[in-house]
């Protein structure tokens, strides 16, 4: 795949394998609490029971934008949902790879603010609210394996406007660091630079353009963005 | 005119057709075309699939058609060439092919009307697009790890120029499984229609270059297993080839370790 031309800046990145390759994938629903809200529905139509693989979305090239950018949202009077998650930056091609094993093709972990259209369910993929341009905003440096320790236990803190919007962490995750390497290597390979997200706390604060959101992980870094509508985004 | 991306001798190369078995690569050197190793036909982008496009597929799935299309994405190790082989899991029970027109972005779309959607189009290909039915499941359907696997989905032989097809193109198509046709159709058919869905994405996500957008199927699709050579044919634009491989092959499942295992991951 062709470099993203949102990422010709990617974020600093002093491990192997030194650039991201623009491939992005986010978890979804693998925090605990969006099947604690969605309650009975889990059982009823149209999902009739929890999802037993992973649940993945692609991030498309032009939904990416490069550390210190903008989110950008098209139409005056649209809120966008902010995600922050933890993003897992593959260090060694992963295929069918081993839970035990998963964290040994990991790089490092950066920060990354997912923003798409609010959802009325999860039944289809909704590339319309979930793969918009310049809507998914990577973190500024790559935290090495070594920096960050635990994955699986790192607070994420979302700020809107300097007040805080949302706390969840790591550890609500339904799926492992680990076990999301090992479920997806499965059936797609892991390339070095790709990044997996590994998923949002539902119910994340909603922004409209001029807000300014910032989103710090624990041992990771920290995050900030500010949302512009379209009109104010440069080349747009 | 019809162009290819081949590995040949060493490198990559960009071919045309050179008489029925052969090809000619950018260099002057003609080689028949079971010689070289066939690649996605152009650097692709982002990869944009489109399901129940067909209403008769939709309702062969006993889905009604949609008010708005659905659209999912693919990663790029979803993609192999033509003659590429790609690999049924052992515990599958329903694997299917899904013959499609693939259309090519050409230049930027953001925010395209519907009437000058086809200026966007640099050309088309064939797709084979593989379901794994078993592992679908209604959360985000259809799911990655039925639409993004890896080598399950095939792209080719040619990319071929939209100044040499009619626009909209009016073309049948069909898929044979070992010789024998299980499934035609025509792009008439379609749902919604390629301006529609260039004006459609183009509202939200802007398309680049090398993008590519799978039409969706008609009905017909049938269980294919390991073995069984699947070609799926688009009238004027080519055959497309693939064959069905198994676990084994890939060093999977029961015959072999367990994930991880025994395996170098680099």
């Amino acid at each position: 795949m062709s470099s993203p031309f949102a990422l010709r800046a990617g974020p600093r990145i002093e491990v192997a394998p030194f650039r991201l390759s623009g491939t992005v994938y986010a978890a979804l629903l693998n925090h605990r609490r969006s099947f604690q809200a969605l309650g009975e529905a889990v059982a009823a139509a149209p999902y009739k029971g929890a999802p037993k693989s992973v649940v993945l979305a692609v991030k498309p090239r032009q939904s990416l934008v490069a550390p210190g950018g903008d989110v950008q949202i098209d139409d005056v009077g649209e809120a966008l949902e902010v995600g922050a998650a933890l993003g897992i930056v593959i260090g060694r091609t992963a295929c069918a790879v081993a839970e035990a094993d998963a964290l040994d093709h990991v790089a490092g972990f950066l920060v990354v603010c997912d923003c798409t259209l609010p959802r009325a369910g999860h039944f289809r993929p909704q590339i319309r609210a979930m793969a918009r341009d310049a809507s998914c905003v990577l973190g500024s440096a790559v935290a090495s394996r070594s920096e960050v320790g635990d994955p699986d236990a790192l607070a994420i803190r979302v700020f809107v406007d300097g007040a805080l919007a949302q706390s969840s962490s790591t550890s609500e995750h339904v799926r492992s660091t680990a076990r999301l390497i090992a479920d997806v290597s499965d059936f797609m390979t892991l390339m070095p630079g790709d990044v997996l997200l590994t998923g949002s706390a539902p119910e994340g604060p909603r922004v409209r353009p001029g807000a300014r959101i910032a989103i710090e992980i624990d041992r990771v870094g920290r995050l900030e963005t500010r949302a512009v509508s379209s009109a104010e985004r440069p080349g747009a | 005119m019809k162009r290819a991306r081949v590995a040949y001798s060493g490198a990559i190369h960009e071919a045309t057709p050179a008489g029925a078995d052969s090809i000619r690569l950018a260099d002057g050197r003609v080689v028949a075309e079971t010689d070289v190793v066939w690649l996605p036909p152009f650097e692709v982008g982002t990869v944009i699939a489109l399901g129940l496009n067909y209403a008769d597929h939709a309702k062969e799935l006993a889905f009604k058609p949609q008010d708005e299309p659905l659209v999912f994405l693919k990663g790029p190790g979803a993609l192999i060439g033509h003659r590429g082989a790609t690999r049924r899991p052992g515990d599958a029970t329903f694997m299917h092919y899904e013959c499609e027109l693939a259309v090519v972005i050409g230049k930027p779309a953001r925010r395209v009307a519907r009437a000058d959607a086809m200026a966007h189009v640099a050309g088309y290909t064939i797709a084979n697009d593989y379901a794994i039915r078993d592992y679908l499941e209604n959360w985000y359907r259809p799911n990655l790890r039925v639409k993004s696997r890896d080598g399950a989905t095939a792209l080719g032989p040619w990319l071929v120029d939209a100044a040499d097809v009619e626009a909209p193109p009016q073309r049948a198509l069909r898929t044979l499984v070992n010789g024998g046709q299980t499934q035609s159709g025509h792009t008439r058919d379609l749902v919604f229609d390629i301006a529609f869905l260039i004006e459609y994405l183009s509202a939200f996500m802007t398309l680049a270059p090398g993008d590519v957008i799978l039409t969706g199927t008609p009905e017909g699709v049938v269980n294919v297993d390991v073995g069984d050579e699947v070609a799926c044919e688009i009238e004027g634009l080519g055959r497309l080839v693939n064959r069905i491989a198994g676990d084994a092959e890939f060093g999977r499942g029961s015959a072999a370790s367990p994930p991880g295992e025994k395996k170098e991951s680099a």
